[in-house]
């Protein structure tokens, strides 16, 4: 066990693939030599040379469109994607290539990618460093999606994205990278350091993908979250003095619907929280397969508290992000609302 | 919209919208192309500078002359029985080709596309490549699966959509796909192979392998990013794979102007990257596998990819849902300066004391009876659209390996209606 930031337990989770494994291989901008703008990948092209972790040109395309003809030939890629905002001009290498590649061949090609994309804002990124376009990867046949809220999550979990056979969008909450970010902007950051999921094992384990994570228990309602809205929502929960059962998603696709399902027909109240844009964000799913599969144990409109649908801002950043507030008010509403 | 400032003296701007030399009715006259004599371009060493052999680029690479000798330093030399082999599969490719258009006019598939005029590119290419090279096809590459002698029973199958078909009924007609002989799933969108045959090349550079991949894409879809960020790859990491572009002068109905032809040729791209271009007479099936091996050898001793433009012409229509009628002269066939791959291969194989009429008569006879036995025997197992030939479970499995449980619940809903549909 090791106390690590979530950048240091991704690290550390393809440091240990790689280690068992020679077909894994990273590519992408600056990842190689300097380690990646996040540091994601220092000290992997020394430890296991520039065949193995190596920059790419400036053409998200280029990279996943490698990285699937690498996996044709038998790699497992690793590719990094450097923000969630640079990963559309690679949309139709992910969406009607890899996501299709087995389907489309019968099984005589599979390919096997673990695309890692930071993600979310919260860093003063401005329009082009901050989004969130999950959604845009949920509503593709073919490929799983992935968002760690911790780093033994992120560690367990980015392994059994590496060793799964089908393409798998892995969203790295950078805002959390760091530590855990409980909406609080204006108050010191808190580090991984004394949060018990910041102690990582250190070698070879696994959290299964489609598994949801049940954060805390409780009986007035339950929160859906993923990625850093799981600790916001864990604060204004504290804030507000609900008992709620709080549900990390940590895989959106596939979807742990019997978790969830559970939950609500206990509770009879849902929350679900995002950073994305609301309109067809992953929400507006959840929500209606909560509506689905738990009407008659509703007790209350399902809420759903999101971004702006607005590109998001640079300036003002913590009025779009959905923050203490936001969701506050939202649970309020929840817990007192009678039919 | 913003008012001439008065008495700025500048021309009005134009918008240029390219428009190719002929339209339907038009009389054909093709005597501004240039076709240079053989040789006119002479084979470098395979080692040599990119920067050296530009004119490789701009020139037209050309073994058969118009007296259907082998002639020059690109002169492969091949013996008599490859360049009869290489003629059988031609032969073979469009019969194939007549048969299967017929069947989808039959109504037994739904979408067929022929290689008609561009046979000699994807076979005699496949010649100079190793069995175990890896192709990365466009859709009008079947040439590829037929000099590695992929049954011809499977195409048909996938071609009618079967309870047979290797692709489960999956795929649009002759998208196949054959990993077991180097022949990776053709995608409906267009370039995206570009980008993956590098990735496959530097895998197997990477693991210090001696295989190469190929990769082929139309001269109308140059336009596409991936074409440039595929070149951009290979050239960076010096991508053991050879990059093709047919240019067989038409996207659908766009002519090659729309894709920049209008200012230079296709191989020039390659100038740009700095890697080796070849210009080649797509039609001259010992021009097209002479280059192609110079490409591999190159590529095989580490020196990188190379550009192949072959310099074709689309003698069919785009797919059997176009009618090139509507949009270009029908004399452009007939006229094209470069003739019709089979007939100049033939010829020479004449002219060499090779071969003879009779003999091509007979094969072109025995070939037609070999695509028609392939087809009853595939037909066996269903054409399209009569009947269920794959079960509805086929369309949600192999989206996932495991299928998760919201696919699982979809199926049952497809099996229900399946039930209510046709009850067995």
């Amino acid at each position: 066990m090791a106390r690590m930031s979530m950048i240091q337990a991704i690290n550390s989770a393809l440091d240990v693939t790689m280690g068992r494994d020679p077909d894994i291989v990273i590519l992408g901008e600056d990842v190689g030599y300097f380690g990646g703008v996040f540091r994601v990948t220092a000290g992997l092209q020394e430890k296991y040379g520039k065949e193995r972790c190596f920059d790419t040109p400036i053409t998200e395309c280029g990279i996943i469109g490698a990285a699937i003809g690498m996996a044709a030939y038998g790699l497992r890629p690793v590719p990094e994607i450097q923000f969630a905002d640079y990963v559309y001009p690679g949309l139709d290498q992910i969406v009607s290539e890899a996501a299709r590649l087995r389907h489309r061949s019968a099984g005589d090609f599979q390919c096997p990618l673990a695309i890692r994309i930071p993600f979310g804002g919260g860093i003063f990124g401005g329009q082009t460093h901050s989004q969130s376009p999950e959604a845009l990867f949920t509503h593709v046949a073919g490929i799983k999606t992935v968002v760690p809220s911790n780093p033994r999550d992120a560690k367990g979990l980015l392994i059994a994205a590496i060793e799964d056979n089908d393409p798998v969008i892995f969203f790295e909450p950078k805002r959390c990278y760091n530590g855990p970010f409980d909406g609080y902007y204006d108050r010191p950051a808190k580090t991984w350091a004394d949060h018990p999921d910041g102690e990582v094992e250190d070698g070879h384990y696994t959290v299964p993908l489609g598994k949801a994570r049940l954060v805390t228990e409780g009986n007035d309602l339950t929160v859906l979250a993923y990625g850093t809205m799981v600790h916001v929502a864990q604060q204004v929960l504290i804030e507000h003095g609900l008992s709620a059962d709080l549900i990390d998603l940590r895989t959106l696709i596939p979807l742990d619907i019997e978790t969830i399902e559970a939950s609500v027909k206990k509770t009879g109240r849902c929350a679900i929280i995002h950073e994305a844009t609301r309109t067809s964000g992953f929400g507006a799913e959840l929500s209606a397969l909560v509506q689905e599969r738990c009407f008659y144990h509703l007790e209350a409109p399902i809420e759903r508290v999101t971004g702006f649908d607005t590109p998001y801002p640079h300036s003002l950043e913590w009025s779009y992000f959905p923050g203490p507030v936001r969701i506050g008010e939202a649970l309020e509403r929840l817990v007192k609302a009678e039919a | 919209m913003s008012d001439r400032s008065p008495g700025a003296n500048r021309p009005r701007l134009t918008l240029h919208v390219p428009e190719p030399p002929f339209r339907p009715g038009d009389e054909v006259d093709y005597s501004w192309l240039d076709i240079p004599e053989p040789d006119a371009v002479p084979r470098p060493d395979e080692t040599a500078a990119p920067e050296a052999i530009r004119d490789l680029a701009y020139g037209l690479i050309r073994v058969l002359d118009f007296e259907n000798n082998a002639v020059g330093s690109w002169n492969p030399g091949l013996p008599p029985e490859t360049l009869l082999a290489m003629l059988r599969k031609m032969a073979l490719l469009r019969a194939f080709d007549e048969r299967m258009h017929r069947q989808q006019r039959q109504g037994k598939t739904s979408f067929y596309v022929k290689s008609t005029g561009e046979e000699a590119i994807a076979i005699a290419q496949t010649f100079a490549l190793d069995r175990a090279d890896m192709c990365f096809p466009s859709y009008r590459q079947p040439g590829i699966l037929f000099a590695r002698d992929y049954p011809m029973v499977e195409m048909i199958n996938q071609i009618f959509s079967n309870n047979a078909d290797p692709l489960k009924g999956r795929q649009l007609p002759i998208m196949y796909s054959a990993k077991d002989y180097g022949f990776f799933s053709i995608s409906g969108n267009l370039a995206t192979q570009y980008p993956q045959a590098v990735g496959w090349a530097m895998a197997s550079a990477s693991k210090g392998d001696d295989r190469i991949a190929a990769v082929w894409c139309g001269e109308g879809s140059t336009s596409e990013g991936d074409f440039h960020n595929g070149l951009t790859f290979g050239a960076v990491y010096n991508a053991p794979c050879v990059f093709n572009v047919v240019n067989n002068q038409y996207a659908i109905s766009s002519y090659s102007g729309f894709a920049g032809s209008e200012r230079t040729t296709f191989a020039a791209r390659g100038i740009g990257y700095g890697i080796p271009a070849l210009r080649v007479d797509g039609n001259d099936a010992l021009a097209v596998y002479s280059a192609t091996r110079w490409a591999a050898d190159r590529a095989r001793s580490n020196l990188g990819p190379t550009l192949i433009e072959l310099f074709t012409y689309r003698a069919d229509a785009h797919s059997t849902s176009d009618d090139p009628a509507a949009y270009r002269s029908a004399q452009e066939r007939t006229e094209w300066p470069l003739g019709d791959p089979i007939t100049r291969l033939k010829r020479h194989c004449i002219a060499l004391g090779i071969w003879d009429m009779d003999r091509q008569a007979a094969m072109d006879l025995e070939v037609a009876e070999e695509v028609l036995a392939a087809q009853k025997e595939a037909e066996k197992n269903g054409i399209l659209g009569h009947g269920l030939h794959q079960p509805d479970i086929t369309m949600f499995q192999d989206v996932y390996e495991h299928m998760p449980w919201h696919l699982k619940e979809q199926s049952e809903q497809a099996a229900r209606e399946r039930a209510h549909k046709w009850p067995e």
